[in-house]
């Protein structure tokens, strides 16, 4: 039975010093498992993302982290990640060591990742600085023409969480709306946690193969947590929570702030639910605020060739 | 004339940049804005993409990112990241992309990693982004920033994305680069373009109000200037009611 608690699959599959990747790109960030990560104490993470975002810099502030595998570090459409610059600039709460590429650096270290390939190949780099701040990006020459392409090593990390409308129970999922790179993430990764929003009956993900972007197959664990990517957005679910995305900017800036800000949101609830029940007393109408309203597809036939 | 803030004038002059492209890749803030003004005016056919992996765009709010999901709904499409990296930007298809940079130099290179040391930074900024390979493949750039001798610098500390690196003719080709690199600036005080054989940044226009004392001070090193330097032409009424009625109603990027 793959179905589990987030508390569960967490204290299963990951371990102090593991390699791990939360991804989606502005959406899908799956919150939930971060605070579970943190709960757990978690340590001597070398956490991956292409956009760290408000999550990682949440578990560096709480001591997960040792090293930063990235590409774009900031908060996306306010400005800094507060904590990690900390953590970089000044070493608190600890010295973290950073690993930076670009976005399609990143892009081509998972691609490499899924598809088992020692690297993959990109045109980038060319006349920037960053190949001399990271040496894991080189140059192989062109084996059937001229010149030099620049290259980067497949990213295969310990463990994935990827977050997504819904599954089936045995975590065929299905994804819509900024698709990032989440199935490459699912299948570059050794073991893999699928966290949704909705369990549906198998024949539901069956009418609409096309949507399905990861299969069963690759799925380790399912955990069914509605709203746990808030303050991320889940597209036609909720929205992004650009008021918290805000407010962080402010929290974030002071050490003490953070702390009591992790002590009252993470620390101090049991989990998930928890976390959702202080979120409703503090705004009762957050749901209604944040709720996206309705744009449906127009169904598609696929036909039945019996 | 209308009365209008520095960063209205900006966005109207960058809108008015994109009047003969039809593909444009966004990034937040006053591209953004310029970006939707200009499908509402001079380019109504411009085609939005977005580094989240959309392509057509019609966003129905101000999205405070670029993966905002007002850019998912109603678009011509989303594709996974790897397809809008390689087959969108590095396959050629982006006419011109907009880049905003913490520093920039004289040929138009661009630092948005770090002031001070790699290493050992002053203050870490957020880094690359996207932005490295757009100045690679995009076939022009535009960059969007205001004039401030912390941003216009001799010497950068960090080379993020390249421009026309030391001037030199032809070297972005020679390096494998596809893109015509940097080819114009929009400040709040006036507007550059880039001199075709030394890949020099040069004043084009003057804002009304500003002289050219007033430019220089703001840039490190000696500032070129065309031949032919004229005054920008300023934001008219129905531009002006775009921006503040529909793209930026609260002012959040032009109000100042």
């Amino acid at each position: 039975m793959k179905l589990t608690s987030m508390k569960d699959a967490i204290a299963k599959y990951i371990r102090d010093g593991d390699t791990i990747s939360i991804e989606g790109f502005t959406a899908f960030i799956c919150f939930s498992a971060a605070h579970e990560i943190i709960r757990q104490k978690r340590k001597d993470l070398t956490l991956c993302r292409m956009t760290p975002d408000l999550i990682y810099d949440q578990m560096v502030a709480a001591g997960c982290a040792r090293k930063l595998v990235f590409s774009y570090l900031g908060n996306p459409g306010v400005g800094s990640l507060h904590c990690i610059r900390r953590a970089v600039e000044k070493g608190i709460p600890e010295e973290l060591s950073i690993e930076e590429y670009s976005h399609f650096g990143m892009v081509s270290r998972y691609m490499a990742g899924a598809a088992k390939i020692p690297f993959y190949p990109l045109q980038s780099y060319y006349g920037s600085d960053l190949d001399e701040a990271n040496p894991k990006i080189k140059y192989v020459d062109n084996p059937y023409g001229d010149g030099q392409i620049a290259v980067v090593p497949a990213l295969n990390p310990d463990v994935a969480i990827i977050h997504a409308q819904r599954s089936d129970a045995q975590g065929n999922t299905q994804l819509w709306g900024l698709l990032g790179m989440q199935k490459e993430v699912a299948f570059a990764a050794h073991q893999l946690i699928v966290v949704v929003e909705e369990i549906v009956d198998e024949e539901v993900i069956r009418s609409d193969p096309n949507r399905t972007i990861i299969p069963h197959m690759i799925v380790d664990a399912v955990v069914h947590q509605p709203f746990g990517a808030h303050p991320s957005y889940v597209q036609g679910y909720y929205d992004r929570d650009n008021v918290f995305y805000l407010a962080w900017d402010k929290i974030s800036r002071d050490e003490k702030e953070t702390a009591e800000w992790l002590a009252e949101w993470v620390y101090g609830v049991d989990d998930w639910p928890g976390y959702l029940n202080k979120l409703q007393e503090q705004e009762p109408d957050i749901w209604d605020r944040l709720s996206p309203g309705e744009a449906f597809s127009q169904p598609v036939n696929y036909g039945s060739y019996t | 004339m209308p009365e209008y803030t520095p960063s209205e004038m900006m966005v109207v002059t960058a809108a008015r940049a994109l009047q003969n492209d039809k593909v444009v890749f966004v990034g937040v803030g006053m591209p953004n804005i310029a970006c939707n003004l200009a499908r509402r005016t001079v380019s109504p056919e411009l085609e939005l993409v977005y580094e989240s992996g959309v392509f057509g765009a019609k966003p129905a709010r101000l999205p405070l990112s670029i993966g905002d999901p007002t850019l998912v709904s109603g678009a011509a499409s989303v594709c996974p990241m790897p397809n809008l990296f390689m087959h969108y930007l590095q396959g050629g298809r982006i006419e011109v992309a907009f880049l905003g940079a913490a520093q920039i130099d004289r040929h138009g290179n661009l630092n948005t990693t770090v002031i001070g040391d790699y290493q050992t930074p002053k203050v870490r900024l957020p880094g690359s982004g996207g932005a490295c390979e757009i100045a690679i493949h995009a076939q022009k750039i535009y960059i969007i920033t205001r004039l401030s001798r912390r941003v216009f610098v001799e010497q950068l500390d960090f080379i993020t994305s390249p421009g026309h690196l030391d001037g030199s003719p032809g070297l972005r080709q020679k390096l494998g680069m596809r893109g015509m690199g940097p080819q114009l600036v929009v400040t709040d005080k006036g507007t550059f373009s880039f001199d075709s054989k030394s890949g020099e940044m040069t004043l084009k226009t003057i804002h009304p109000g500003v002289d050219l004392e007033e430019i220089q001070a703001e840039i490190g090193w000696k500032i070129r200037t065309a031949k032919s330097l004229t005054e920008t032409p300023t934001p008219n009424n129905e531009e002006l009611r775009i921006i503040r009625e529909e793209l930026d109603p609260d002012g959040i990027y032009t109000s100042k």
